[in-house]
């Protein structure tokens, strides 16, 4: 049974948490609504990206000789895997499930005997993953210094990631991050950026396909000069999204905590206030009964 | 019937700027400038370096681009940029930064010239804003 003065302690330093993740809560929140707003912002810049390749890819005659980017090396042997994290920790299962997914798509690969390189972004992937991986991973980034998101950062993931393809270091790319659905809900994702998967590609078929297009110039230089460009997109897009995600799986994350913090202060304080009665009772029976023993 | 069409330029950070009453636009496109105006065929080309011309009823407004993508088709255009900036409040600073970089990128020798071209294009751009 703890003494009176420990459970006080214990009630001050509770609260004293409880004021920590309060605090870290409101700043996730004020966060959370900027980097929402810059994700929405950033998404027209994609999506357009997403639809000029489109319309590119399909009206391209010879699909054999096209950017490698677009069809593959030809092979699936090395594969480069972009772990997107945050650099900060106490944001729930944010970190954890991306690398949970990675960590999933890794086991597979061994196991079907190919090899993996990793890069990671942001401090926290690298910490999670040096322990099992240290030997695959071949470069680790971070942009604890940006204070915010920019173009500039993601370009430069992605001309690290173009100038390892020309040396043919890898044949197929994929990055991991996670997508912000809600507050409440963030979910991994796994996608593959060399070479080019268009996730639309059934929906477009539905679409009438004979708005045609003039170029200029042809069709497969504007496609080699628009693929490199669109790896950083992608890389920033998905910065973006895992920024929106990581605020979000913090904010809710410190929420749970408070109202933890809350309870228990609670049940102690309840605790405090009954051995504090059991003390008074106890002195009071010892006066009586020796009061009446005289 | 009107002859206006809408224009809408994106950088990766934000839609940059939309305006739905555009005349005209001149746009330094790879092979040359081009004027597009209302009706255009549906085209798809890239940007060298230069400045994007947009006329509309009050005005005129030029904007300062690296590099982009353009995009036309049922008389709107997208121009899709990384870096865009409006000439009316460009920081001279930042330019004079970036004419420089681009003179030191023109002395390697390993550039291609398809690199060369861009980069040259850029260095005139700039140093006609300057």
């Amino acid at each position: 049974m703890p003494s009176l003065d420990d459970l006080k302690k214990r009630i001050t330093s509770v609260k004293s948490t409880q004021k920590i993740t309060k605090a870290m809560k409101m700043v996730a929140t004020a966060k959370l609504r900027k980097a929402q707003e810059n994700a929405e912002k950033g998404r027209p810049y994609s999506e357009r990206m997403n639809n000029i390749i489109l319309n590119l890819s399909k009206n391209i005659s010879d699909k054999e000789n096209s950017s490698k980017l677009l069809v593959g090396t030809g092979r699936e042997d090395t594969h480069l895997c972009i772990v997107l994290t945050a650099d900060r920790g106490l944001c729930g299962g944010f970190n954890t499930n991306i690398i949970k997914k990675a960590k999933n798509y890794f086991d597979k690969l061994s196991k079907e005997g190919k090899k993996f390189k990793i890069i990671t972004v942001g401090t926290k992937g690298y910490d999670q993953l040096k322990r099992n991986y240290k030997d695959k991973i071949i470069e680790k980034i971070s942009f604890k210094d940006s204070k915010n998101i920019n173009y500039f950062d993601a370009e430069k993931v992605g001309s690290l990631i173009l100038e390892k393809f020309d040396k043919e270091e890898f044949d197929i790319c994929t990055i991991f991050y996670n997508k912000f659905k809600n507050v409440m809900t963030q979910i991994p994702q796994q996608q593959q950026i060399i070479p080019l998967q268009s996730e639309e590609e059934n929906d477009s078929s539905n679409e009438q396909p004979d708005d045609s297009y003039e170029f200029e110039p042809d069709e497969d230089e504007i496609l080699s000069n628009l693929l490199p460009k669109n790896i950083s997109t992608q890389i920033f897009k998905a910065m973006l999204e895992n920024s929106a995600s990581e605020q979000g799986s913090r904010m809710t994350a410190m929420d749970n905590a408070t109202r933890n913090a809350g309870e228990l202060v609670d049940k102690l304080s309840i605790e405090y206030n009954r051995s504090r009665q059991a003390a008074i009772t106890k002195e009071l029976i010892e006066i009586i009964s020796g009061a009446e023993s005289l | 019937m009107s002859e206006e069409f809408k224009i809408e330029i994106v950088n990766p950070e934000s839609s940059f700027y939309v305006n739905e009453g555009i005349i005209e636009a001149v746009v330094p496109a790879y092979e040359g400038e081009m004027g597009i105006l209302k009706d255009h065929i549906s085209i798809i080309s890239f940007l060298k370096p230069g400045i994007i011309k947009v006329l509309t009823k009050t005005g005129e407004e030029n904007f300062y681009v690296e590099d982009g993508i353009l995009e036309f088709k049922n008389n709107s255009l997208s121009i899709l940029t990384s870096i865009i900036m409006d000439l009316k409040n460009i920081d001279k600073s930042l330019l004079s930064e970036n004419l420089k970089k681009a003179e030191n990128e023109l002395e390697y020798t390993e550039l291609n010239d398809q690199a060369r071209f861009l980069i040259s294009q850029k260095v005139e751009i700039l140093k006609s804003i300057n």
